[in-house]
């Protein structure tokens, strides 16, 4: 019987290295064009971003940071992102505890709504609030009818002169819009995988819902709602189609970062689009950089659950 | 405690569930679908013909035309090289591999106006990229040429990213068991794994050309936005907007917006297969 295992054990051997592995050069050659198609399409674009910012040298650089317009649209983007990652973030954490914690008719539709504004352009993401908000819209036509059917509402808004369209609240409406299935669609599946026997098991024990809430699911969807978090800001801070349609694009008052860099690149000062670009890049390099970490994160919490 | 709540009814040991749930229907109603539900109400100030006459007016034809056109093709593109560098990333090992693999995701992550001017300036007559193609007489931007470069960088991670999962947990044996029967390795990758791969890799070209039909930012730099040669679909839309003309722009979102649907139901269908098929390998 000996010698024939051992014959027998060589050659699987050698078969095993054939099955799972392609011959060295055809390795090469798909590593060589995985690389080749990444550098064309990722890394040039990258590299190109922060040798343009800094062409005129980090003087120049600086400047163009300084300047009061690229301060107010500085400033608008982080109110809008503010405003949009919290909301989103409150909505997510509901939808995802609703879904994955309950039974009821009609999930897959709810889930499927949810995931709505992923597919929508972000051009129509701004029509739609001009046509619910602008001039022609629901709420212009109404300010503007003869007889409206609460005056006190249509005088007040108009005498505040209430702004939505062209103005901050627009933008913030449109951030919002694009950024809110973020926190959502990482929770859901998440928070279904996780059941809901631990939450059950507190409640039996006394915990108060609040106290469920806080001590026993928090912690064990922690990294998931930080990195729904991480994505619905980097969106926040970089949406320009949406924006674009309800901002008028207004300088120093209702431009964002991404359409200050619309508006230095169409006034053919290049070096200084490609500098208030670089900030967004960098801050895409972050968000990629914390995403990494996060799955890290994540992978190791999962390993100290598995074998305890 | 819970069992005094017993009155024929299921018992919910958990809180919360009328108020989560109240509160993402009103939250989603609000943000989302009255808002969304005002393009077809503003659609129906339009009478059939004015509707018609506007979606169907040369310039939106040749808008569709290269949306689609150009945004097949990125995908295509993409579901060739996202499956390649999916398969590098998932079975060798190379140096820089965790960095590379971070990156995949910088479509998603970089803004599309800064993804869009850094395109247009490296395909410029002066750019890097741009430089190198002139005397061979492409011509990249403010050419059709342009909208696809740009939609297959919007593109890129989708393939990449759907694919990746399914190839981390095929199971080898499949290949083995393959290989021992004497299929050849490149028979073991097109009638085992191949098949395998088919719904992730069908569902990340879907999900990048829906992504790419409605994209902005990203196309108009390096596009140039000629009328009739290199406008696409939302910068009509956006062109209507700015000349006030919100019924026009409203009869093309719907279009745009009733191809989204139909893609976005297809992608859902495409996910249900593909889980029913990886629970069906479990199996």
């Amino acid at each position: 019987m000996t010698p024939v295992a051992t014959t027998f054990h060589t050659p699987h051997h050698v078969a095993h290295r054939h099955t799972t592995s392609e011959p060295p050069a055809v390795r090469r050659l798909l590593i060589g064009m995985a690389l080749a198609f990444l550098s064309l399409f990722l890394f040039l674009p990258l590299v190109f971003v922060f040798t343009e910012a800094f062409a005129k040298g980090i003087g120049y650089y600086f400047t163009t940071l300084h300047d009061p317009m690229a301060w107010s649209a500085i400033k608008l983007t982080f109110t809008a992102a503010v405003i949009a990652v919290p909301l989103n973030c409150v909505f997510g954490v509901c939808a995802a505890w609703a879904i994955a914690k309950f039974d009821f008719r009609g999930k897959n539709i709810l889930l499927t709504l949810i995931d709505l504004p992923f597919s929508v352009s972000p051009v129509i993401a701004g029509l739609i609030y001009v046509l619910v908000f602008g001039a022609q819209g629901w709420l212009g036509l109404y300010l503007n009818a003869d007889n409206p059917k609460f005056p006190w509402l249509a005088n007040w808004l108009n005498e505040e002169n209430f702004k939505i369209i062209f103005a901050v609240p627009g933008i913030v409406l449109a951030t919002i819009f694009v950024t809110f299935p973020f926190v959502a669609r990482e929770l859901i599946p998440l928070m279904q995988a996780q059941g809901r026997n631990e939450e059950e098991a507190a409640r039996v024990l006394g915990a108060s819902g609040w106290q469920t809430f806080w001590r026993v699911t928090l912690p064990n969807i922690k990294w998931g709602l930080l990195y729904g978090v991480i994505l619905c800001n980097a969106r926040a801070m970089g949406e320009f189609g949406a924006v674009a349609v309800v901002s008028g694009r207004i300088r120093g008052q209702t431009n964002t970062i991404p359409l200050h860099i619309e508006a230095l690149y169409d006034d053919y000062n290049f070096t200084g689009a490609f500098a208030v670009a670089s900030l967004l890049a960098f801050l895409a390099l972050i968000t990629l950089g914390l995403k990494t970490w996060v799955e890290h994160q994540n992978a190791v919490q999962n390993e100290i659950e598995i074998k305890p | 405690m819970a069992t005094k709540r017993t009155s024929g009814k299921k018992i919910r040991v958990l809180p919360g569930f009328r108020l989560t749930l109240g509160f993402t229907v009103f939250y989603l109603g609000l943000i989302v679908l009255i808002p969304l539900a005002a393009v077809f109400w503003k659609a129906t100030s339009l009478t059939w013909p004015e509707f018609w006459h506007t979606v169907t007016m040369p310039t939106a034809m040749a808008s569709y035309r290269l949306t689609f056109g150009a945004a097949f093709l990125a995908a295509l593109v993409n579901a060739f090289f996202g499956l390649v560098v999916a398969w590098v990333l998932v079975r060798y090992e190379f140096f820089g591999k965790k960095i590379v693999d971070a990156l995949v995701d910088l479509p998603f992550a970089l803004p599309t106006a800064v993804a869009g001017i850094t395109l247009a300036t490296l395909y410029s007559k002066i750019g890097w990229i741009g430089q190198l193609l002139e005397p061979l007489g492409i011509k990249v931007a403010n050419t059709q040429i342009g909208v696809f470069v740009a939609l297959t960088f919007i593109g890129l991670p989708f393939i990449v990213r759907t694919v990746q999962p399914i190839l981390e947990d095929l199971d080898p044996e499949l290949e083995e068991a393959a290989s021992s029967l004497g299929a050849n390795r490149w028979q073991v990758f097109s009638r085992v794994i191949l098949p395998m791969l088919t719904p992730a890799l069908l569902t990340g070209f879907a999900l990048a050309f829906a992504r790419a039909l409605g994209e902005y930012g990203s196309v108009i730099f390096i596009a140039g936005n000629i009328p009739m040669k290199t406008q696409i679909t939302p910068v009509i839309i956006m062109g209507e907007l700015d000349m006030f003309d919100y019924g026009k722009a409203t009869a093309i979102a719907v279009v745009m917006l009733v191809v989204s649907f139909v893609l976005l139901l297809g992608v859902n269908v495409l996910q249900w297969w593909t889980n029913r098929y990886n629970t069906n390998n479990l199996a």
